[in-house]
């Protein structure tokens, strides 16, 4: 896929150096700059697949570029001027860690608009998306503590961001209601994409008993030493892992990002472009659950239904108190919903949680 | 905290399993770097046995075969590193660092159609009577046969380098390539060997991790294991026995943190993850002892 790169980074710089305009349109460049290989089977798949689907849907109207497994750091600001420099008008930036550096080349280039996942860090330039993936989590927490016998789930967190500490409360919150034996052993594997690391956060927690695996990291690596130990449960994470199933993948959360970049190109191509933030769930698709397996026993397959039809119509929020902190003070009251502000920037895990947050 | 959840002996037994990898590619480059060549693409040469390994792995359904052609993968993949720095005298430290990003983009182009495919069963040696004996047996003697390919490897590089003629030659090679070559011996030809032995060896660890660690194939796979195994040939001073030390170390307390981590241990998580680098560097750099081989990183040709 190098390959393609470079043969879309020529075209383009082609497409410059000739001056595409002879035809009176030019197309619109759209960058896409991934922190993973595309072929990781997770989160970076799923971008590019939302590429595929604006290169599809706009055909020749639109081209796209993208540069994968840019490391977080200085790295990535050198690739989105890159982009920048060649004429792209839309950059995405699919990954928490380029904040900073998303915010740092939009000011050099106040006519490209940016677009960064999963941050809060907003300018005229710059808008933020994200999916609320805690609701999906809801629902693997649900299923989990009804699948486990052992009552230790294992989770393999990535690093300690508010999406990921989100993902481990609304999980346990949803896992605890079904089982209050349930206790969560967390492993921070301080990385998104590292398969032999995965594996091994894998089996040391089933070593340590955990029968439910959970992953917040990238790989397939996890669903791959499940198997080999045979009798542990796992959820697809970003993609849907459908090759791990019907066991151990009884379900996945599904990042369906291609509606909302198509929207986004067209409102380039309109002149509509504003900055915004975006944070949709399951009820807009963001959010898919992939489907759960016959591994799954009819009636705990229908309560998780019933979760992900009330979580789809917004009947249900997924952080509905009663919830206390860890520390047992009171976060949320009987029936109060949180909002939004709390829940983007959440540094804390509920009661239950054993552990710390790594700071 | 709940330490008793910890099984000693399956951290132990795990310990080297997760060593394996970093091992077979740094005993290769213990004897790349003897020979008097630094090859900085061990990552490249990793990944690409990674991906050489699971392509035959799969299309012959036998992971011994697939083994086998990760080594050929990554010996040829050093021969492109070995042509270029021993008969186009081209620098050793530019030309490593561009065979471990040709190594990474040409790993992903191969195993394009690979993704989510899954490798054939490499099933665990159960050795008879040695794996019975409590506790010793679980640790050493229940492994898959790579682990124990590892270890004759680096046994047999041990055995060479210190008793053997050809290695008293490849070592001289390494110390002092003009005193080798008036000595008569072929400089180019003994590091084109050893390079294309760091090769097979790198090729082999990362076919372990495509086929028995995690095991399936993925991009950008072995993500930083080569860095980590030519840092260890370093803190080791080029020693086989100190590498198998450290390579172990490494291994050892990588799984003990994840493990001290799943059973909530009360030290910072960010202390855990810097320790198995911490506990390697320190070890090895207190036992330190050797010096670099004389002409490592030099470049030879016999006009000189």
């Amino acid at each position: 896929m190098t390959m393609k790169t470079l043969l879309a980074g020529a075209t383009l710089a082609l497409g410059l150096a000739t001056g595409a305009t002879a035809d009176g349109h030019e197309p619109t460049t759209v960058g896409f700059v991934y922190v993973g290989p595309i072929g990781d089977g997770g989160w970076t798949y799923e971008h590019n697949k939302g590429r595929l689907a604006v290169e599809e849907h706009f055909g020749d109207a639109v081209e796209t570029v993208f540069v994968e497994s840019v490391p977080e750091g200085a790295d990535a600001e050198r690739v989105m001027t890159q982009m920048a420099l060649q004429g792209a008008d839309l950059i995405f930036t699919t990954s928490f860690g380029y904040m900073d550096q998303t915010i740092a080349v939009a000011e050099k280039f106040p006519d490209v608009k940016f677009e960064h996942a999963t941050g809060y860090k907003r300018a005229d330039n710059v808008s933020t998306y994200s999916a609320r993936f805690y609701e999906g989590r809801a629902v693997q927490g649900h299923i989990a503590g009804q699948m486990t016998e052992s009552n230790i789930i294992g989770y393999i967190a990535s690093f300690p961001i508010p999406e990921v500490i989100r993902g481990i409360n609304a999980a346990f919150i949803h896992a605890q209601e079904v089982n209050p034996d349930v206790e969560f052993k967390i492993i921070w594997a301080y990385t998104w994409f590292d398969p032999a690391k995965e594996a091994e956060a894998a089996s040391v927690l089933i070593e340590q008993g955990a029968d439910v695996i959970l992953q917040h990291t990238d790989s397939t690596a996890p669903q791959a030493a499940a198997q080999a130990a045979g009798n542990v449960v796992t959820f697809g994470q970003a993609s849907d892992m459908a090759e791990f199933g019907p066991f151990p993948r009884v379900s996945s959360i599904i990042d369906d990002w291609a509606p909302y970049y198509i929207a986004r190109t067209q409102a380039v191509i309109d002149g509509t472009w504003e900055s915004t933030d975006t944070w949709d769930g399951i009820g807009p698709g963001m959010v898919a659950i992939g489907e759960i397996s016959d591994a799954v026993p009819a009636e705990i397959k229908a309560s998780a239904e019933a979760l992900i039809e009330r979580l789809r119509t917004g009947e249900y929020h997924a952080f509905t108190g009663p919830i206390n902190k860890q520390d047992g003070s009171v976060w949320l009251a009987d029936g109060e919903v949180a909002d939004d502000g709390t829940l983007a920037g959440m540094n804390f895990y509920v009661e239950g949680l054993t552990g710390d947050i790594p700071q | 905290m709940d330490l008793s959840s910890i099984n000693p002996v399956l951290l132990l037994a795990s310990l080297m399993v997760a060593a394996t990898p970093i091992l077979l590619a740094a005993i290769g480059e213990l004897v790349v770097e003897r020979a008097g060549v630094l090859n900085l693409g061990v990552e490249g040469m990793m990944i690409t046995g990674a991906v050489c390994g699971f392509v035959v792995a799969v299309a012959t359904t036998s992971p011994w075969l697939g083994f086998l052609g990760a080594a050929i993968g990554g010996a040829l993949l050093s021969l492109i590193f070995g042509f270029l720095t021993q008969f186009l005298l081209s620098n050793q430290v530019a030309t490593g660092l561009a065979l471990t990003l040709f190594g990474l983009g040409l790993s992903a182009l191969m195993g394009q159609g690979y993704i989510g495919i899954k490798a054939p069963e490499f099933p665990d040696w159960y050795i008879p009577l040695l794996g019975d004996i409590p506790v010793i047996g679980p640790v050493i003697f229940q492994h898959d046969p790579m682990v124990y390919v590892g270890l004759a490897i680096v046994g047999g590089v041990w055995a060479f380098l210190k008793y053997s003629r050809a290695g008293l030659i490849l070592r001289a090679v390494g110390e002092n390539h003009e005193a080798a070559h008036a000595l008569g011996y072929h400089v180019v030809r003994v590091r084109m060997l050893a390079i294309m032995f760091g090769g097979a060896c790198a090729g082999l660890g990362g076919a372990y991790l495509s086929l028995v660690r995690v095991p399936q194939w993925t991009e950008g796979m072995t993500a930083g294991a080569g860095w980590i195994a030519l840092a260890i040939v370093v803190f080791a001073s080029w020693r086989p026995g100190r590498l198998l030390l450290g390579a172990y170390l490494f291994g050892g307390v990588t799984v003990l943190q994840l493990n001290l981590q799943a059973a909530g241990a009360a030290i910072g998580v960010e202390y855990l993850s810097m320790a198995p680098y911490l506990a390697t560097i320190a070890v090895l750099v207190i036992m330190r002892a050797g010096r670099a081989p004389g002409s490592l990183g030099q470049s030879f040709h016999a006009s000189r």
